[in-house]
C-alpha cells in the first residue's frame, strides 16, 4: 500500500467544503510558505522534491519555476492546466471535483512563489460542472481570507479565476492554453519565447497541470527531501493513474512511483485484472499518445527486467521496445480488442483536434485516418501499412508543437508491434467488415502467421 | 430584425466574467461569455448573438466568428432541445460506445449529427470527455451521464423528454 | 553582429536576424523557399514548414545540435550557428514530405489557374515534389465565392498561409474575413457574406503564394506568360503608385505591386492603382520588368543552359535519388 499524498482524505464525506477541508489539515502549507518562507524557499522546496510535470512531458517542475523572468517589470502569472483531455486521463477531473480545495491551495502556495498577483484555472469546457465547484470552492477560500488582499494578514495578496475552454484539446498545449485564455484561437505559438519570459498577455507565465499544483502542498508541507524519499531516481513521489479499458477495477489510483506494472495490473489493491477472464493483448501506458506496447513488453523490458511505474523504466527501450509514464493514462486492451479499431479513433481524435495552422499535421492526421478508416473497414491495400509508417515519420518532429508527434507515435508503435493484425486486415476484408470481428474470433498471435499466409 | 439583448441577469455575469481579466484585455472574457450566450440564446450562436458579443467586448466581429468555429462546444447552427454527445474516442469504444450511439440511434430514430422532427433531440459524437474509466458515457448539458448500458439510455432519453427542458452547460 | 554558417557557407549578419533572412544575405539555391513567411508582414511565417532546416551547432557559446528540424523562417541565428539545408538528407527529406501534404487536398487544377506560371506552390512542387500522388482519398472542396467585387476567392486551393489576414490586420482599417474552422476544415472566410471592401484590400491577392485569392478584373483574360510584364509609376496620393503592368500590345490587362526575387512586395499598392488605372497613358512606364524568380514567367527570355553543365546536374540529381549524400552543387548553374 503506497503513501496517499493527495488522495488520502478524497472520501472523507464534506471534503469538498472548506470547513471540512480545513480541519483535516487543509491550507496548512499557505499558511507555513506566507508565514514562514520566502517565495524563493519554496521554490526551492519544490526543486528539492525532484517533482516533475504530471500533464505529459515530466519536465521538472522546480526548474521550469526556476526559469520565470523575475527581472521583468510585467506582472508574472501561474496558471493552471485543467484542460485535461488526453484521451485515457481523467484523473484532474477526480481531484477537483473530490477534493476543489487541494487545487486551490497549491495555486495561492504556487503563486506565492512565483509572485503572482493573478492567477487562473484554464479547465476544459466540457468539465463546466466542475468550474462551478471550482467557483463555490473559490468563494469559501475569500470568506476565509487564504484569497483576496493581504492573506493571512501577510502583505501578500491574491486574486484567483477560473477560466473555461470550449472544447479543444490543443488547448492542452501550454501556449495554446494561453491564446485561448487571451480570447483567441487555441493556435500554439512558435517558441521561443517560451511563456517562461512571454507568455501570458507577453509577461512572465508558468503553466503547470492541476495534479503537478496539487502535489505543492504536501512537498511544501513535509519539505521536498521527504518527497523525493518516495519513487525510484529521478520518478520521485506519487502519481495519480487513471486506469481504463478491459479491466476489472477502473478507476483513478494514486500509486508510489516505482509500483511493477503487473502489479498495478494484477493486483486487486489496483485495476484487479483483465475482465471476463480474458488475457491481456496491450497497453497504452501514459494517455493516448504513447506507444502502445503489446503485453510481454508492458510487463518486462526487452532485457527481461520487470517493467516499473516509472518515466524511466517505461521508456526503456526507446521508441523499439518501450513507452511512455506520460499523463498516467492507462489503457488495456483484452484478445479480443482490435488494435487497428483502436488506432482509427485514435487517429480519428488527433484529425478532429488537429488547430490546422501547420501543414505536416493539418493535412497528415486527417490522411492518416482516412487510410487507417479503409484498413478496418476492409477496404486496404497492402502498400497502405508502410504508407502510414511513412506519413507518421513525416509528421513527427516537423510541427509547430508537440500534437504531431502525439498523433504521429500511435500509429508507428501499432504498426511495429501489431503488423499481423493490419495485414489480416488487408488479407480478410470479409472477416473485419463486423465492426466487433475479434469479439466474435479474437486475434491471437499464434495464429497471426497462418492467418497472413507467411 | 428585432434587436437582441442579454437578459439582466445574464449581463451582471457577462460583466463580472469581463472584470477578471485586467484593464484592456476584455477579449480574454470571449471564451466564457460564449457560453452564456450560447445557453441564453437556445444554444446556438447566430451571427447576431456573435455581433453582440463582439459589441460588448469592443472587438471585431470576425475575431468573434474565428474563435466560435474553432471551439467544438460552440454551436452554429440551431440544435435540438436536448443536445446528446456521446464520446466514442478508444476508451468508451472499448467499452461499448458503439452500442450505445446505434442504440441512440433506433431509439431516436435519427443518425449520427441529425435532430429529431419534433426538435426534440439532437445526437452528436463527441471525441474523449475524461469518462474513460466510467466508459461508456453521454453529456447533456453540463451534466455527465456514465457507465450507460442501453436501458440507463432508454430511461434518460424518457426523463429528458418529460422534464422537456433545454439543455444547457451553464446549468 | 553573428557569424552563421549556412551550407558551408559563412555569412555575418545582425543579431536578431532569422536563418532565412541570413541565407537570403548569401542567396543562391541555399536560400530556404517560404510559403507562409513574409517580411514585410509582422508576425507571418513558422506555419508551411517547408523552411525547415537543421541546425547542426546552436551557437559558439553552446555548440550542441537543436534535436529538431526548425523553421529558419522564425528562428534567429546564433553567433557560431552552423546550419544545413540542400546539404542535408533529412531537410530535404522533410520538405518534400511537407510538399506532399501542401499539394493533398490541393485541387492541381493548374490549367485553369490564373495563378499558373507565377505560383510559389507550382514552383516548389517542381523542385521538390514527387511526380506521383499516394493520396486516393477525395479531396477537400469548398464553393468558390467573391469577397468584395473585384476578389474571387479559391478556397480550395488555399495552403492557410494566413498572409491575407496579416494583411487585412496591418495595411488595412479593419479585418472582416479571417480563419474560420478547425483543423483541416479551416477555411478563409468573411462568415456572413460580407464584401472586403477598403483601399488596400487588393494587396491580399499580390501576398498570396497560391491561386486562392485573385483579381477579377484579370481572371481569364490571358495566361501571365503571355502577358508583357513592364515597371510604371503615377503620382498617387494614397500609396507608393510604383507597379508592375501585366500588358498585352497596349493594353493594361492587370495591375500589380512588384515583387522582389522571393516574391514579396515591399512597397504595397493602394486599389485606386490597381483596379482604376487600366489605361497606359496613366502611368509612366520605366521600362519591362525584370522577373527574377526562375518561373515560367521568366520566360520570352528562357535563360540559355550550357548543355554540359545541365548533365552534371541531372546525374547529380540521381546520385541522390540512390541515397548518396548530395555533391555540392554546380556553381555555374546557382549563378
Amino acid at each position: 500500500m503506497g503513501k496517499k499524498l493527495l488522495t488520502a482524505n478524497i472520501n472523507i464525506p464534506g471534503i469538498e467544503t472548506f470547513d471540512v477541508y480545513r480541519k483535516n489539515g487543509g491550507y496548512a502549507s499557505v499558511e507555513k510558505a506566507l508565514k514562514t518562507m520566502t517565495p524563493d524557499e519554496v521554490t526551492e522546496e519544490v526543486k528539492k522534491s525532484g517533482l516533475r510535470g504530471r500533464g505529459g512531458a515530466g519536465f521538472p517542475a522546480g526548474m521550469k519555476w526556476s526559469f520565470l523572468d523575475r527581472k521583468s517589470e510585467k506582472p508574472r502569472y501561474l496558471v493552471c492546466n485543467a484542460d485535461e483531455s488526453e484521451p485515457g486521463t481523467f484523473k484532474d477531473r477526480y481531484l477537483m471535483e473530490k477534493i476543489p480545495h487541494l487545487l486551490i491551495e497549491g495555486m495561492i502556495t504556487g503563486s506565492y512563489a512565483l509572485g503572482a498577483r493573478t492567477s487562473y484555472i484554464y479547465i476544459r469546457g466540457e468539465y463546466m460542472y466542475i468550474v462551478r465547484i471550482l467557483e463555490k470552492a473559490i468563494e469559501e477560500a475569500y470568506a476565509a481570507g487564504f484569497l483576496g488582499q493581504n492573506i493571512l494578514g501577510t502583505p501578500y495578496s491574491l486574486d484567483l479565476y477560473v477560466h473555461p475552454g470550449a472544447g479543444a484539446y490543443i488547448c492542452g498545449e501550454e501556449t495554446a492554453l494561453l491564446e485561448s485564455l487571451e480570447g483567441k484561437r487555441g493556435n500554439p505559438r512558435l517558441k521561443p519565447p517560451f511563456p517562461a519570459v512571454a507568455g501570458l498577455y507577453a509577461a512572465p507565465t508558468v503553466v503547470n497541470n492541476v495534479e503537478t499544483i496539487a502535489a505543492v502542498v504536501p512537498i511544501v508541507n513535509g519539505g521536498g527531501d521527504e518527497y523525493a524519499k518516495i519513487g525510484i531516481g529521478k520518478s520521485t513521489g506519487t502519481k495519480l493513474i487513471s486506469a481504463s479499458g478491459h479491466i476489472n477495477k477502473p478507476g483513478i489510483y494514486e500509486i508510489d512511483l516505482g509500483l511493477p506494472v503487473e502489479e498495478f495490473i494484477y493486483s486487486d489493491e489496483y485495476c484487479g485484472g483483465i475482465w471476463k477472464g480474458r488475457k491481456m493483448k496491450a497497453v497504452v501506458a501514459g494517455g493516448s499518445s504513447v506507444p502502445i506496447l503489446p503485453a510481454d513488453l508492458i510487463l518486462k523490458t526487452a532485457k527481461g527486467e520487470q517493467r516499473l511505474m516509472t518515466y524511466e523504466s517505461l521508456a526503456d527501450g526507446g521508441f523499439v521496445s518501450g513507452t511512455m509514464l506520460g499523463s498516467g493514462g492507462f489503457i488495456v486492451y483484452d484478445e479480443t480488442a482490435c488494435i487497428v479499431r483502436n488506432l482509427w479513433t485514435f487517429a480519428r481524435f488527433y484529425h478532429h483536434e488537429s488547430c490546422g495552422q501547420c501543414s505536416p499535421c493539418r493535412e497528415g492526421t486527417g490522411w492518416m485516418e482516412k487510410v487507417l478508416h479503409r484498413i478496418e473497414h476492409g477496404h486496404g491495400h497492402m502498400s497502405d501499412i508502410d504508407l502510414l509508417v511513412d506519413v507518421a515519420k513525416k509528421i513527427e518532429g516537423n510541427t509547430i508543437c508537440p500534437l504531431g508527434d502525439a498523433a504521429a507515435w500511435p500509429v508507428a508503435s501499432a504498426i511495429r508491434h501489431f503488423r499481423e493484425e493490419f495485414e489480416y486486415h488487408v488479407k480478410y476484408p470479409e472477416k473485419v467488415s463486423n465492426p466487433k470481428h475479434f469479439e466474435i474470433e479474437p486475434f491471437r498471435s499464434e495464429k497471426k502467421l497462418e492467418a497472413v499466409g507467411a | 430584425m428585432e434587436e437582441i439583448k442579454f437578459s439582466e441577469k445574464s449581463l451582471a455575469l457577462v460583466n463580472k466574467i469581463i472584470k477578471r481579466y485586467p484593464e484592456g484585455r476584455q477579449k480574454s472574457a470571449l471564451l466564457p461569455i460564449l457560453h452564456v450566450a450560447q445557453a441564453e440564446f437556445d444554444g446556438w450562436l447566430s451571427p447576431a448573438v456573435m455581433d453582440l458579443v463582439a459589441s460588448i467586448l469592443k472587438i471585431k466581429p470576425i475575431e468573434v466568428y474565428e474563435v466560435a468555429s474553432f471551439y467544438s462546444m460552440y454551436n452554429l447552427e440551431p440544435v435540438g432541445k436536448c443536445l446528446i454527445e456521446v464520446c466514442q474516442t478508444g476508451p468508451c469504444w472499448l467499452r461499448g460506445s458503439d452500442d450505445i450511439v446505434e442504440h441512440l440511434q433506433n431509439k431516436l430514430n435519427i443518425k449520427v449529427g441529425e435532430t429529431t422532427a419534433d426538435g426534440m433531440f439532437t445526437l452528436k459524437t463527441v471525441e474523449c470527455l475524461g469518462s474513460c474509466g466510467t466508459a461508456p458515457m453521454l453529456q447533456c448539458g453540463a451534466k455527465f451521464h456514465e457507465n450507460l448500458t442501453t436501458e440507463k439510455v432508454d430511461a434518460l432519453v424518457e426523463d429528458l423528454r418529460s422534464a422537456n427542458a433545454r439543455s444547457s452547460y451553464m446549468r | 553582429m553573428a557569424k552563421v554558417t549556412i551550407d558551408g557557407v559563412e555569412v555575418e549578419v545582425a543579431d536578431g536576424t532569422t536563418i532565412l533572412n541570413a541565407a537570403r544575405q548569401i542567396g543562391g539555391d541555399l536560400v530556404p523557399p517560404a510559403m507562409c513567411y513574409y517580411s514585410t508582414l509582422k508576425d507571418s511565417g513558422g506555419k508551411c514548414r517547408v523552411c525547415l532546416v537543421k541546425v547542426t551547432a546552436g551557437s559558439a557559446k553552446d555548440p550542441r545540435p537543436m534535436p529538431k528540424l526548425v523553421a529558419s523562417c522564425r528562428t534567429p541565428v546564433m553567433d557560431g550557428m552552423v546550419v544545413q539545408n540542400i546539404t542535408s538528407p533529412e531537410v530535404l527529406e522533410a520538405r518534400k514530405g511537407v510538399v506532399e501534404f501542401l499539394l493533398l487536398n490541393h485541387p492541381l487544377d493548374c490549367p485553369v489557374c490564373d495563378q499558373a506560371g507565377e505560383c510559389d506552390l507550382q514552383n516548389l512542387a517542381y523542385e521538390h515534389g514527387a511526380a506521383k500522388t499516394r493520396y486516393e482519398e477525395d479531396r477537400r472542396t469548398f464553393e468558390k465565392i467573391d469577397i468584395g467585387d473585384k476578389i474571387k476567392l479559391h478556397m480550395t486551393r488555399c495552403i492557410l498561409c494566413y498572409r491575407c489576414t496579416y494583411v487585412a490586420d496591418q495595411l488595412t482599417p479593419e479585418r472582416v474575413h479571417g480563419v474560420l474552422g478547425r483543423g483541416d476544415h479551416s477555411e478563409i472566410s468573411t462568415y456572413i457574406a460580407k464584401a472586403v471592401d477598403n483601399d488596400y484590400s487588393g494587396n491580399m491577392i499580390d501576398v498570396c503564394p497560391v491561386g486562392a485569392l485573385t483579381d477579377k478584373t484579370f481572371r481569364f483574360k490571358s495566361r501571365v506568360w503571355f502577358t508583357n510584364p513592364m515597371d510604371a509609376h503615377r503620382d498617387c496620393p494614397k500609396c507608393s503608385g510604383k507597379v508592375v503592368l501585366w500588358m498585352k500590345g497596349e493594353e493594361v490587362l492587370r495591375v500589380s505591386a512588384r515583387k522582389d526575387q522571393y516574391g514579396e512586395v515591399k512597397e504595397y499598392i493602394c486599389n485606386e492603382c490597381r483596379y482604376d488605372h487600366k489605361n497606359v497613358k496613366d502611368w509612366t512606364v520605366e521600362g519591362p520588368r525584370h522577373i527574377d524568380r526562375h518561373s515560367v514567367i521568366a520566360q520570352g527570355h528562357y535563360e540559355r543552359a550550357d548543355l554540359i553543365t545541365l548533365k552534371k546536374e541531372i546525374e547529380r540529381q540521381i546520385e541522390f535519388e540512390k541515397g548518396k549524400p548530395l555533391p555540392e552543387p554546380n556553381p555555374s548553374l546557382t549563378a
